[in-house]
């Protein structure tokens, strides 16, 4: 591409730049459209559609999502921070609207109709508010006497009750789980994670004895004949029915009878026509890409990059885990996409754009680079 | 926030120093150590190395995305490895979807159970856009749809509904051209018996879900036919037809028979079972009234249970035979023994007395054929209690009778067994049976003395050779196909008579009990026929229950006027279909038979 001896923006990212997640996540994208072509056509056919409304519509959102991602990837350090800054307060104020002139569909207020599109805004929430609480808890680390970590849980609290509000328990979990996970790794003492574990813990509690649908998925997942858990029987029936090698391309059944089969099962559905072991390739591509990039957050030296890198693989990781775990009824059913695999446009976007930030943060910065930044940054006020 | 006064403190060189143990009193502001104190020493431990700890848990994290993604990759593999297995709870949707079952067919390979596919409609009552126009195109198509339940169900925030299992190829046509959202169809197996009711409680019947309810039906699943769908191995088309013993064409014989025999005689319900006496095979057998399999919801009605194998019954004079084949097991009586019939037999305030009263000193044959009750209740008082019990016993008479029907019923005998119990049982009062198990025990004295189980599934002469075990010697065995032959002949079983048959027989007329005490008016006639008599293959048993006089019986309705002659009919109906060829000017008993061991 570009010639070492030269410099140049582009040769430079190209020679730092992660290619082998670069790759991982070029080969994700492309079995989210062919996993497309699959799982999407009956959903389009039930909506009374063209058949392949969903796979063009999938198509045209993975050329935003190309460039956002080779955009973002680009970015320094500084550059992330103060791009997810807006990023954050924007989707704030967007998910805040959501729940005054968001649409309700299903009983939630999740989306809301910007420019003629209709976009998630708690979708974009998740990577901004990840680099902003990375930014806090590496500025903890930096300056013990900024009240980072004060700062870092009432952002959480906001967050939290906008996405609770909406209700979107889901994204929610997410959120506090890659919090939590983060605090944990800033070195908290393990008396506070406890006790933050077991506020949470509480706090589901009380979500299944007050929010029925809650209670009603936690119910059907432990005992499903309670009702509520159609998805899940067929889901479960998709993986039986694959075996290793699949049913093959477009022999699959289940599809048609089973609702959100292009979101949330598409996993299912990729079991049932091309078998178990393309699963198993799936799963591990998205366990290459968090422990690749969590074995750069342990090399790397800056405690931003440190952490926002670890808090994006975790959310990447966080998400295609509860998404596969629930397909297989490990999990309560909850409503969460298959990252780059699951159709939805602002869910693509916004994994392309923490996907690129996560690239650039585990770009292999000269030293000299991280200190220039470390400098930079430090000189100019927040 | 800009607060620049201390050193900034890079992470890439270890801290100098760990954080002071105590407030140093000269280099910080008491607002500092508190701050200090609570930033460092509370969050993260007083004397934490932090960027060391921030490694770890890092290390941590990917320990734990390791354990995460391996779980998933062990249940992934778990999938491919045993489909279907027992990786989702029982009960989840999926499984509910009727499993298959395998086809059940007759002996001579004609299908009595089999499984088609049909369509079952559903409704995600999340996606239907409006609920007062849905409700009002599905009654429309499916009249029978209460209105206001239906809209109940789909105004239900529910993801999934049944609205109605197994509808018509043609009713889901119609419903998918109204082309409502959020309805659907499920191609779901569906249980079908093409006979209807001619052969009922020996299949049973399965509920909405396919699953085995009673009779053979309910055994499969017991067999392990769920363990099988759950292991993967019943998957479609794969599995091998259940072979039954029963043969279509005896059996509706058998049936058509009982009917017109309930019918001619008023009777409450009519019973038949026909056996091969030599494997225990269950050729046919019938208990009406019947249900059809098609429509379970008759089969729960208590009237049409399978008295067969699972009604108790007093057999009354049938059971005579096995007091009589007891005797002569035991060597002490012989067919020209006499017993003195003269007087009744009385136990304090009860008088056993004679029905066909002779008012004489009777020989063993005349005993059976003119049915006395004096005399069979002496010889088996003269054998002893204990004696009458393990010869009972041994007959299988005082134990629960297991087949492959689920619906079996433990004996009643009492308790404390006195002489007047011995001698009320010798004649069939006191204690209760199944009829199934009579005939097991009625077979094994005519078929040369071997005990075979019945069973309803076919089995080859080799097998029931394997199972059957002696009860009683080839020659007792011989003088009760003579004894039977001769009730015939010229006893109260004339009227069982077949041509060419050589028919033996005894009939039974209880008195039922009603309310303690035994009725006069309220009888069940069995009649229990063997054939041919001289080499007996097959056995038929036909039960009445409380059958009234017709206008040719001058009042009568014991056995003799109704059970026997339903058994000819049956008889000259199926013989030729069990193989049997009529043989004609065939000596008596008294030649074809006794010569044979005299």
């Amino acid at each position: 591409m570009a010639s070492r001896t030269e410099y140049s923006p582009l040769g430079d990212w190209w020679w730092t730049v992660d290619r082998l997640i670069l790759a991982a996540i070029a080969v994700l994208m492309l079995a989210g459209l062919v996993l497309s072509l699959a799982a999407s056509p009956p959903v389009a056919l039930r909506m009374e559609r063209d058949p392949f409304f969903f796979v063009n519509r999938q198509v045209m959102y993975l050329i935003p999502a190309v460039a956002i991602l080779l955009g973002t990837s680009l970015l320094s350090l500084r550059q992330i921070r103060r791009l997810s800054m807006l990023v954050f307060v924007v989707s704030l104020v967007l998910v805040a609207a959501t729940l005054l002139y968001g649409a309700e569909v299903k009983g939630a207020r999740r989306w809301i109709v910007l420019f003629g599109l209709s976009i998630q805004p708690s979708e974009f929430l998740k990577p901004a508010f990840v680099i902003v609480i990375a930014w806090l808890f590496g500025e903890s680390t930096r300056r013990p006497e900024m009240p980072a970590n004060l700062v870092a849980l009432a952002l959480l609290l906001l967050v939290v009750s906008l996405m609770v509000l909406q209700p979107d328990f889901g994204q929610t979990m997410l959120i506090l789980l890659v919090w939590g996970a983060l605090f944990f790794m800033a070195g908290m003492r393990l008396v506070w994670v406890a006790g933050l574990a077991a506020t949470a813990a509480a706090g589901l509690a009380g979500a299944y004895f007050t929010v029925p649908y809650v209670t009603r998925r936690i119910k059907g997942f432990i005992d499903p004949s309670s009702g509520d858990s159609f998805n899940i029987g067929i889901a479960l029936e998709s993986f039986a029915r694959g075996g290793w090698f699949g049913r093959g391309p477009g022999e699959g059944t289940i599809k048609r009878i089973l609702p959100e089969s292009h979101t949330d099962f598409v996993f299912a559905v990729a079991a049932e026509e091309f078998g178990i072991v393309l699963c198993l390739v799936l799963l591990a591509l998205f366990a290459f890409i968090v422990i690749r990039a969590l074995r750069h957050a342990l090399s790397t030296e800056d405690p931003f990059a440190r952490f926002a890198a670890s808090g994006l693989a975790i959310l990447f990781g966080l998400q295609a885990a509860i998404n596969m775990a629930v397909n297989l009824h490990l999990l309560p059913a909850k409503g969460m996409t298959l990252p780059f695999i699951s159709y939805g446009g602002s869910s693509m976007l916004s994994l392309a754009y923490g996907m690129g930030m996560l690239l650039a943060l585990t770009r292999e910065h000269p030293r000299a680079e991280m200190l220039d930044s470390r400098n930079a940054y430090a000189g100019s006020p927040a | 926030m800009s607060s620049m006064d201390s050193a900034p403190q890079l992470d890439l060189q270890p801290p100098e120093n760990p954080a002071p143990v105590g407030p140093a009193p000269d280099q910080a502001s008491p607002a500092k150590t508190w701050r200090r104190f609570f930033g460092q020493g509370l969050l993260y431990g007083r004397d934490a190395d932090r960027g060391r700890k921030v490694k770890a848990r890092i290390g941590l994290a990917i320990a734990a995305f390791v354990i995460v993604f391996s779980v998933i990759a062990t249940r992934l593999v778990m999938f491919a490895v045993a489909p279907d297995g027992r990786n989702w709870h029982r009960s989840a949707p999926a499984e509910r979807m009727s499993a298959t079952r395998p086809e059940i067919v007759d002996r001579n390979n004609q299908i009595l159970a089999t499984d088609v596919i049909a369509p079952s409609l559903f409704a995600e009552p999340r996606k239907i856009q409006d609920v007062d126009e849905a409700v009002e195109l599905l009654t429309a198509v499916l009249p029978e749809f209460d209105a206001t339940e239906l809209r109940d169900r789909l105004a239900s925030r529910k993801g999934f509904v049944w609205l109605k299992r197994e509808i018509s190829a043609k009713q889901a046509q119609e419903i998918r051209r109204l082309g409502i959202p959020g309805v659907g169809f499920m191609p779901e197996n569906r249980r079908v018996y093409p006979n209807n009711a001619e052969v009922s409680h020996v299949l049973g019947y399965v509920n909405v879900d396919n699953q085995g309810q009673a009779g053979i039906e309910k055994w499969l699943d017991a067999r392990g036919l769920a363990a099988l769908h759950l292991a993967g191995l019943a998957t479609d088309r794969l599995q091998t037809p259940i072979e039954l013993s029963l043969d279509l064409r005896v059996q509706h014989a058998l049936r058509e028979e009982l009917i017109a025999a309930a019918e001619k005689y008023r009777a409450l319900a009519a019973a038949g079972v026909i056996v091969d006496v030599l494997t225990g095979e269950v050729l046919a057998m019938e208990s009406l009234p019947d249900y059809d399999p098609n429509n379970p919801r008759q089969a729960v009605d208590p009237q049409r249970f399978n008295r067969i194998t699972n009604g108790l019954f007093e057999l009354g004079s049938t059971y005579k035979a096995l007091t009589l084949a007891m005797a002569i097991d035991s060597g002490k009586v012989t067919l020209n023994s006499t017993f003195d019939a003269r007087q009744p037999l009385v136990f304090g305030k009860f008088t056993i007395d004679d029905f066909h009263a002779q008012k004489r000193i009777l020989t063993v044959p005349e005993i059976f054929t003119y049915s006395s009750n004096i005399g069979t209740a002496k010889m088996a008082l003269s054998l002893g209690i204990e004696h009458h019990k393990a010869f009972l016993r041994k007959l299988g008479q005082l134990t629960r009778l297991n087949t492959e029907l689920p619906e079996s019923r433990e004996p009643m005998y009492p308790k404390y067994w006195a002489e007047i119990n011995s001698a009320t049982i010798a004649f069939g009062h006191g204690l209760s049976v199944t009829p199934l198990q009579a005939v097991m025990a009625i077979s094994a004295l005519v078929n040369g003395g071997y005990l075979v189980p019945p069973t309803f599934l076919k089995r080859s002469p080799a097998e029931a050779r394997e199972l059957a075990v002696r009860v009683i010697k080839p020659e007792t065995s011989e003088a009760m196909r003579y004894l039977m032959r001769l009730n015939v002949e010229k006893g109260t079983a004339s009227r069982a008579e077949v041509k060419g048959y050589y028919v033996g027989g005894k009939t039974g007329t209880s008195e039922k009990v009603v309310d303690g005490h035994y009725s006069k008016h309220k009888i069940l006639n069995t009649f229990t026929a063997v054939l041919p008599a001289d080499n007996p293959r097959y056995l038929l048993l036909i039960m009445l229950d409380e059958p009234q006089p017709t206008a040719d019986s001058n009042g009568g309705a014991t056995a003799g006027l109704n059970a026997a002659p339903t058994a000819a009919k049956v008889i000259s109906r199926v013989a030729s279909m069990l193989g049997l060829e009529p043989r004609y000017d065939l000596p008596l008993a008294e030649r074809l038979i006794l010569a044979k061991w005299r």
